[in-house]
């Protein structure tokens, strides 16, 4: 790979850093208007994030090193798991660096801090996040890693950039491992980045929160990493769902006109899934926690029938 | 030169067994002749295991010792060299770490003796396991590191518990003992011979060599604690000394895993794939319930002995998994799950021996074996919190800590199945890596616990906060280990290098693809198929840190202030409000309900209107299904069989006389 392609990676880093922000708020959008509401202007996150960063941090007296240096690794290990993504380039000398598996083992990373700094100033509500958030995403990971493994036996590859290239080449071909995998890819990214019917990121409701009840003694700029964290995973797993499963328009080569091509697709898909996911949190409710294992049973289920679908089906394909 | 240093190890830690005899109130023998013996011994061990790893060739000696027929022959080839290492590495760390941990036992009537002798014989026992190239050596140095470590689990046996799970350990190391010499029997009488060289050439009938694998398997792994022959591991582990724990824990069970690989892919040789299938489905199965058992533990040295469990069950996954590969006829990718499978067998050696120590610093410190009663101890113990965190992290297979490049080469070895001719198999190894991620998110949670429990949060207990600084020593073996688990993580190519060694001489084959673009890529097939680069990955982190912190961190004073944690106007906060290790572990024991034998009560007092509770008691008891499905049923035979036979014994001389003219009579009929 030449310096090109590192810089491009690098560029592409910080335009996903940057733009994480945008989803969010585009999501939010669609739902107030959906729900009949007044939305927020879509600069409203990057103002909070600013008015966070110059706030004066307040720490509890029990508060732990460990607890003001989780907020920067959790933000230092999302950005990574973020530039090893092809967001509009396949050309990206960083996906050699973690594969897709990898990538399951940065958001455990993010997970293991997150729920860590839960725990440590002692108080009820950090727990419990910590103690759902482990337990739930523990029964995510294997639906997570079977869609890696469909996917990977139909690429021969779990590099991100092969498999968004193979996918790319081989056209519009429906091919029913694919589609399972997609439907168990969605559950998976709805529980992963707490949205409805898993966890609600709009709440603070004791009996239902998972993630805020892991950030609620952060403040300043410890809590707006910890918010612009969550926002980039939820950017990640958009971009690994439209990438992946529908890599149309990303750019296979490193040409100005290619790449303009691959980040206004991006943009569009990102809008699309956006509006989609917008609909499902309206559709929904949200559920029990202790209905969330079903949820992520069918997850799994879906997975495990893609597998079995490639095996029996497409062998030769 | 390399198995010269091997039996310098041996006989310095004979020596340290044998001044230890002295140390009889003198707790200064043990600290300053007996350990620093030890070290020396893990040293040379580690010195000539890694030159015996890297230098390839074999090579052979006798002993001038055992039976006039039959001399002892000692081996040291890549296999031996790699178990050797890992033995070294933790008894050189437990040398540094134990006379800052003996301290404890200054005061007080603790046989030390005892302590000292056997933990020299245990140390012994298992280097001369691994360098015996004849079965009667073998089963010799086996039963030496069997028995000596039955004193260890039994040292402070003022305590019935104590002796009760030294009685179970000693039974199952004698059942497991003996289904491994049966296994070398039907070796012996096919190749001729007692030693390994004849059992190597000879071909055995594909029933025999199942016949001679069956029994290696359920003896190598009882001892190594495969479910559902593992109830006596959690509890005999925790039980003994935090640096025998360490020993046993992190060594002692590869120890087992070597004479499985050996017998299995050295000594048998023609592997078969229904061999791998059994033990990839046992190994997948030990995962899972173990870290499962684990996280509903309390205890902090019990949790870390289940945890055992499961990383035993990843290492025999992983071989299954070569075994299935190469009975097919597929030998380059029998190498990768043998490497990935051999290389966590090493990690975990380090990792869980810096846990056991780091949890034996804990208790020494706190005098409390129960996580509930800790808490907190990061800030009083840094040293020994940073060390215990880069254990769990690497337990828990974290990027880029050296339990998640073994795990990713598994996950890789996983995913060539495709290559596999039967669809079957095809479909059950994505299932049990699956199975594996599902282990690896649950050790996640697990080690959270472990750690949020212990380190994190207020003090649960006066001993707790009052808990202050470690010997140097201490904090220097937890180092050491914890460097290492940083340093395997970060270059994971050094070890999957010199492990290609092992799998040429086991398989005929090695990943020739995975080191070849530099120390900084992990390429297991192809570099377009798969790779990780896991010093990258470390540069990654540092450097989007040091970025944030650059760009985000305001310069001054003023940037923290510190306050009392929001406590929603009710009143100060305390540490019983907190979540506790039952509390945490709650949604899992839930959802996965079945897996355990859950005993909960309630009694609710209410004053009488009933609106008012004035008494509240949670009773909860989380058990093992495999004890009541097993381990007492057989038990129960045993006594009921004990009571039939003991009908013979009248106490009447003539049944006794007639005993005897009956058998005479059988024997001669048998004989003519």
């Amino acid at each position: 790979m030449t310096w090109a392609g590192w810089l491009l990676a690098l560029l592409q880093a910080a335009l996903f850093v940057a733009a994480a922000p945008l989803l969010t708020i585009w999501v939010k959008r669609n739902k107030c208007w959906l729900q009949n509401r007044r939305s927020p202007s879509l600069l409203q996150p990057y103002r909070d994030l600013a008015k966070l960063f110059r706030k004066q941090v307040v720490l509890s007296e029990n508060a732990s090193p460990l607890f003001r240096s989780a907020p920067y690794i959790v933000f230092a290990v999302t950005v990574l798991a973020a530039a090893t993504i092809p967001l509009i380039s396949t050309q990206l000398p960083t996906t050699a660096i973690a594969d897709m598996i990898v990538l399951v083992g940065f958001l455990a990373v993010v997970r293991f801090f997150l729920a860590l700094a839960g725990m440590d100033v002692g108080t009820a509500f950090g727990g419990m996040g910590a103690s759902r958030e482990v337990s739930l995403s523990a029964l995510a990971e294997p639906a997570l890693l079977m869609v890696i493994f469909t996917l990977a036996m139909s690429a021969q590859s779990t590099n991100l950039a092969s498999t968004v290239q193979y996918l790319h080449d081989a056209g519009l071909v429906l091919r029913p491992s694919l589609l399972f995998a997609l439907f168990g890819l969605l559950l998976v990214a709805v529980a992963e980045s707490g949205r409805i019917p898993v966890d609600n990121p709009a709440t603070h409701l004791e009996l239902t929160m998972v993630h805020e009840a892991m950030i609620l003694e952060y403040s300043g700029r410890h809590l707006a990493l910890m918010e612009w964290a969550a926002q980039l995973k939820l950017m990640i797993f958009g971009v690994l769902i439209v990438n992946i499963f529908f890599p149309w328009g990303v750019a296979t080569e490193l040409s100005a006109a290619a790449l303009l091509i691959g980040l206004v697709a991006v943009l569009v898909k990102l809008a699309l899934i956006g509006v989609v996911l917008a609909f499902a949190e309206t559709a929904l409710a949200k559920m029990r926690v202790f209905m969330v294992p079903q949820f992520l049973n069918l997850a799994f289920l879906l997975a495990l029938l893609g597998a079995l679908s490639h095996v029996i089906l497409e062998v030769d394909i | 030169m390399a198995l010269n240093l091997a039996l310098a190890a041996v006989l310095a830690a004979l020596a340290s067994a044998i001044v230890s005899l002295a140390a009889h109130r003198r707790i200064g023998v043990l600290k300053w002749l007996s350990f620093p013996l030890l070290g020396l011994s893990g040293l040379a061990a580690a010195v000539a295991g890694g030159m015996a790893l890297a230098g390839g060739d074999a090579q052979v000696a006798q002993l001038p010792l055992g039976l006039p027929w039959l001399p002892w022959q000692v081996r040291l080839d890549v296999l031996a060299g790699l178990f050797l290492l890992i033995i070294g590495i933790v008894t050189f760390a437990v040398g540094i770490f134990g006379p800052g941990y003996v301290s404890e036992y200054e005061h007080g009537d603790h046989p030390l003796v005892q302590l000292g002798f056997f933990t020299g014989l245990f140390i012994a026992g298992m280097q001369l396991v691994v360098l015996a190239n004849d079965a009667f050596m073998f089963m010799i140095a086996w039963e030496l590191m069997s028995l000596s470590s039955y004193f260890l689990v039994v040292f402070h046996h003022e305590q019935a518990a104590n002796r009760r799970a030294g009685f179970l350990y000693l039974l199952m190391a004698h059942v497991g003992g003996l289904t491994i010499l049966l296994g070398y029997g039907v070796l012996a009488t096919f190749g001729g011979g007692f030693d390994f060289d004849a059992m190597r050439v000879v071909e055995l009938t594909p029933l025999w060599a199942s016949v001679a694998f069956a029994l290696a398997f359920i003896g190598f792994g009882m001892k190594a604690g495969l479910v559902p022959l593992h109830a006596w591991l959690p509890e005999a582990h925790p039980v003994a000394p935090s640096h025998i724990s360490a020993l046993m824990s992190g060594v002692m069970l590869k120890v087992a895993v070597y004479g499985f690989v050996r017998v299995t892919f050295d000594l048998i040789g023609e592997v078969q794939w229904g061999w791998g299938v059994t033990a990839l489905l046992v190994g997948s199965v030990s995962a899972l319930l173990g870290i499962l058992y684990a996280m509903q533990q309390n205890d902090l040295k019990r949790l870390l002995a289940y945890s055992s469990i499961e990383n035993v069950g990843v290492i025999f996954l992983g071989l299954g998994m070569a075994m299935v590969f190469m009975g097919t006829g597929h030998e380059g990718l029998g190498a990768i799950a043998l490497i990935a499978a051999l290389f966590h067998a090493f990690n975990h050696a380090l990792f869980k021996s810096l846990l056991f120590l780091g949890a034996g610093n804990v208790i020494q410190r706190t005098h409390e074996q129960n996580m509930e009663r800790m808490g907190g101890l990061l800030t009083r113990l840094p040293y020994t919190g940073v060390f215990f965190l880069i254990g769990s992290m690497s337990i828990a297979s974290l990027p880029p800590f050296n339990g998640f490049a073994s795990e990713w080469l598994t996950f890789q070895a996983a995913l060539q199945a495709v290559a596999l001719e039967n669809g079957v198999l095809r479909i059950v190894i994505p299932f049990t890596a699956a199975m594996l991620a599902l282990t690896g998110a649950l050790s996640v949670a697990c080690f959270v616990k472990a750690y949020g429990v212990v380190f994190l949060g207020q003090p649960r207990s006066r001993r707790a906060r009052h808990a202050r600084a470690t010997a140097w020593g201490m904090r220097g073996a937890q180092g050491m280990l914890a460097l290492f688990c940083l340093l395997a993580g970060v270059f994971p190519n050094v070890m999957v290098g010199l492990l290609g060694n092992v799998s040429q001489l086991l398989t005929g084959a090695r990943m020739a693809s995975a080191t070849q673009h530099g120390w900084l890529w992990l390429t297991p097939v192809s570099s377009t198929e798969a790779s990780y680069s896991a010093p990258l990955v470390l540069i990654g982190i540092l450097l989007a840190w040091w970025l944030i912190w650059q760009l985000l961190h305001p310069r001054g004073a003023r940037s923290v202030r510190r306050g009392k944690t929001w406590d929603c106007g009710f009143g100060p906060l305390n540490a019983r409000m907190q979540y506790t290790g039952t509390s945490f572990a709650m949604p899992l024991r839930r959802i996965f309900s079945p897996v355990w034998r859950i005993d909960e009560k309630v009694e609710r007092q209410s004053e009488a209107e009933g609106l008012r509770v004035s008494r509240l008691s949670h009773q909860l008891q989380v058990s093992d299904h495999s004890w009541y499905a097993l381990y007492e049923p057989i038990g129960r035979l045993v006594l009921v069989a004990a009571r039939r036979i003991a009908r013979l014994q009248q106490g009447n001389i003539r049944v006794y006389i007639a005993y005897s003219f009956f058998t005479l009579l059988v024997l001669l009929w048998l004989i003519s």
